[in-house]
């Protein structure tokens, strides 16, 4: 076993465009940054990039820490010297999303044709265009054609429409608890978070920056719904119970069961740090996503400009992203002639899984891994 | 399961360059590899064990980790051209529905197993013992077969069904039985089509 170590202190970058970036839904970026990390040495010829793409609340922040201290990258388990995303060989890249909040242009920069806030007037920014302007990243840096895309649930499909959308550029798309589109479930969670935020008082439209409040009760509730549906019933089970925190009912609303305790705390919490508007973007950007809508809910067809080679991974309790849906992935490449592996990982921790370090999971990634040529 | 290269010869010897090609039940992806090196194919790898997976993914082979008791739903009919079972049919449970999908995802499927008719099996019963064998290497209590059957089985099983047996061959170690196979070969690879006009 190899030993595996952190990829230490970090410095993340910023990149400046002022090329006007056409967007899905019909609307222009007249000029945007994005904010990434790398990790690793791009090698002369130029041909070890990988990209993570992040999902729903993940950031460019992926591996290593800051020196002024700080949480560590949000898939710290997976990048660094000796793990399975290995940055001795790998020149690993992560950038924040547009449309994000912590650093790339999105609703809580100023728009400059205004000089206020964007809030609500951000355009909204799907997955093609997330993968539209991680491109113009890779041509910043020079990087011709990835050796992999990487990503867990919306993240998998960046990688997945990376491959569609610059089918010369990826050699490789590891597509980790991710669908091929939602489905009408996933999308009403959706829709219920979204509607806890624009419900909030304090949302003012999506310009609450210039009313100087914060609209964290309806963030706050997003972010339990959501919470709720990352973990399965079992994890939650064996966590939770129905442990009380006064050991017998007291017949009130304060927080009674553990359970309750605990949404309450993560939800306050990511409400601390999260922009509502990204989080109103974002899930939208999950629920458009749709490869096939343009060739009549066809997938195969859909996947006929691919190129890459690809991993599909999935875990047995995942409800938010089933392991029925990653197979409708693995099928249709199949189907496409595309070479495809596909693991559904035996793991108790629901959606959030993904990033967890799990032995068979972190195993597979790393013997895949291991067999990309650079 | 042990491979031995006659089997893979066999089947590579009924297999196109460039066909596309199902393994079920494909352990670390052996013969697939082999198929690739020899036959140029398209292979996929169906397998259950998170272990063998695991192999297969060390092997560069193409492997979907499903249980394919369940069938094979996700397959489109015919978009195989060799759909193979080696050594793997008398671990199964739903024998006659997996023979079935196999020809409905595939034009021909491949068959290998170990005949349990075999003399020296017929001997060890005799001598009131569960055969143990290089193709039967486990005890009774350990064992992965849950179907005990022979080359006269099977080939009942295939009239029954209306599958249609375009090649037999039956091996005893690397030697090539023609005379009394269920009595002598302790293994049959079988080439199977679907039948024109079914029997059963």
């Amino acid at each position: 076993m190899k030993e595996q170590q952190s990829v230490g202190i970090v410095v993340p970058q910023t990149a400046h465009f002022s090329d006007p970036l056409p967007l899905k839904s019909g609307g222009v970026l007249p000029q945007y940054d994005l904010v990434y990390e790398t990790y690793g040495t791009l090698n002369a010829a130029r041909s070890n990039a990988v990209l993570v793409c992040h999902a729903l609340s993940g950031s460019h922040h992926v591996a290593g820490r800051y020196a002024d201290g700080g949480a560590e990258g949000w898939w710290d388990n997976l990048v660094g010297p000796g793990k399975p995303l290995d940055t001795r060989r790998f020149f690993v890249i992560g950038v924040n999303n547009l449309g994000g909040c912590y650093g790339s242009s999105g609703p809580n920069c100023i728009n400059p044709a205004t000089g206020k806030p964007w809030g609500a007037d951000f355009p909204f920014v799907t997955v093609e265009d997330w993968v539209d302007a991680q491109a113009r990243l890779a041509d910043r840096l020079g990087i011709e054609r990835f050796a992999a895309v990487v990503g867990g649930s919306l993240g998998g499909m960046q990688a997945l429409s990376w491959t569609l959308q610059y089918p010369d550029r990826v050699a490789h798309a590891l597509v980790i608890a991710s669908a091929p589109k939602l489905t009408a479930q996933n999308i009403a969670f959706n829709e219920v978070a979204r509607q806890a935020i624009l419900k909030d008082p304090e949302f003012h439209g999506g310009h609450y920056y210039e009313h100087g409040v914060v609209p964290t009760r309806g963030l706050a509730l997003a972010r339990m719904i959501g919470h709720i549906t990352y973990l399965s019933d079992d994890a939650m089970g064996q966590k939770f119970g129905r442990a009380l925190r006064h050991d017998k009912p007291v017949f009130s609303y304060d927080v009674e069961f553990e359970i309750e305790s605990y949404l309450r705390y993560q939800g306050d919490k990511f409400a601390g740090f999260f922009d509502a508007n990204t989080y109103l973007l974002t899930t939208k950007a999950l629920d458009y996503y749709d490869p096939a809508f343009d060739y009549n809910g066809d997938l195969v067809a859909a996947l006929g400009r691919a190129k890459a080679d690809y991993l599909v991974v999935s875990f047995s309790t995942d409800w938010r992203f089933a392991p029925s849906r990653s197979r409708e992935i693995v099928y249709a490449l199949m189907h496409s002639d595309r070479r495809v592996s596909y693991t559904e990982i035996d793991c108790p921790a629901g959606h959030d899984s993904f990033l967890l370090d799990d032995p068979q999971y972190h195993g597979i990634l790393r013997a895949y891994i291991d067999n990309i040529r650079v | 399961m042990s491979f031995q290269r006659y089997d893979y010869d066999v089947i590579a010897n009924w297999i196109e360059p460039g066909e596309r090609i199902l393994d079920l039940g494909c352990g670390d992806g052996s013969l697939l590899r082999y198929l690739a090196e020899v036959r140029q194919v398209r292979g996929y790898g169906v397998e259950k064990d998170p272990e063998r997976v695991l192999a297969c993914a060390r092997n560069g082979i193409n492997v979907i980790q499903i249980d394919m008791e369940e069938g094979l739903a996700g397959f489109d009919d015919g978009f195989f051209d060799h759909v193979i079972m080696s050594l793997s049919l008398q671990a199964m449970h739903n024998t006659q529905g997996i023979l079935k999908e196999m020809l409905r995802v595939g034009r021909e499927a491949v068959v290998s197993f170990p005949n349990f008719a075999y003399w020296r099996h017929r001997q060890a019963i005799l001598n009131g013992h569960m055969p143990v064998s290089k193709n039967l290497p486990h005890q009774w209590y350990n064992t992965p077969n849950i179907r005990f059957f022979t080359i006269a089985d099977f080939d009942d099983l295939c009239a029954q069904e209306g599958i249609a047996i375009h090649e037999r061959l039956a091996f005893d170690e690397d030697k090539v039985i023609t005379d009394e196979p269920n009595f002598l070969a302790s293994v049959a690879l079988y080439r199977l089509g679907r039948s024109e006009a079914p029997t059963g």
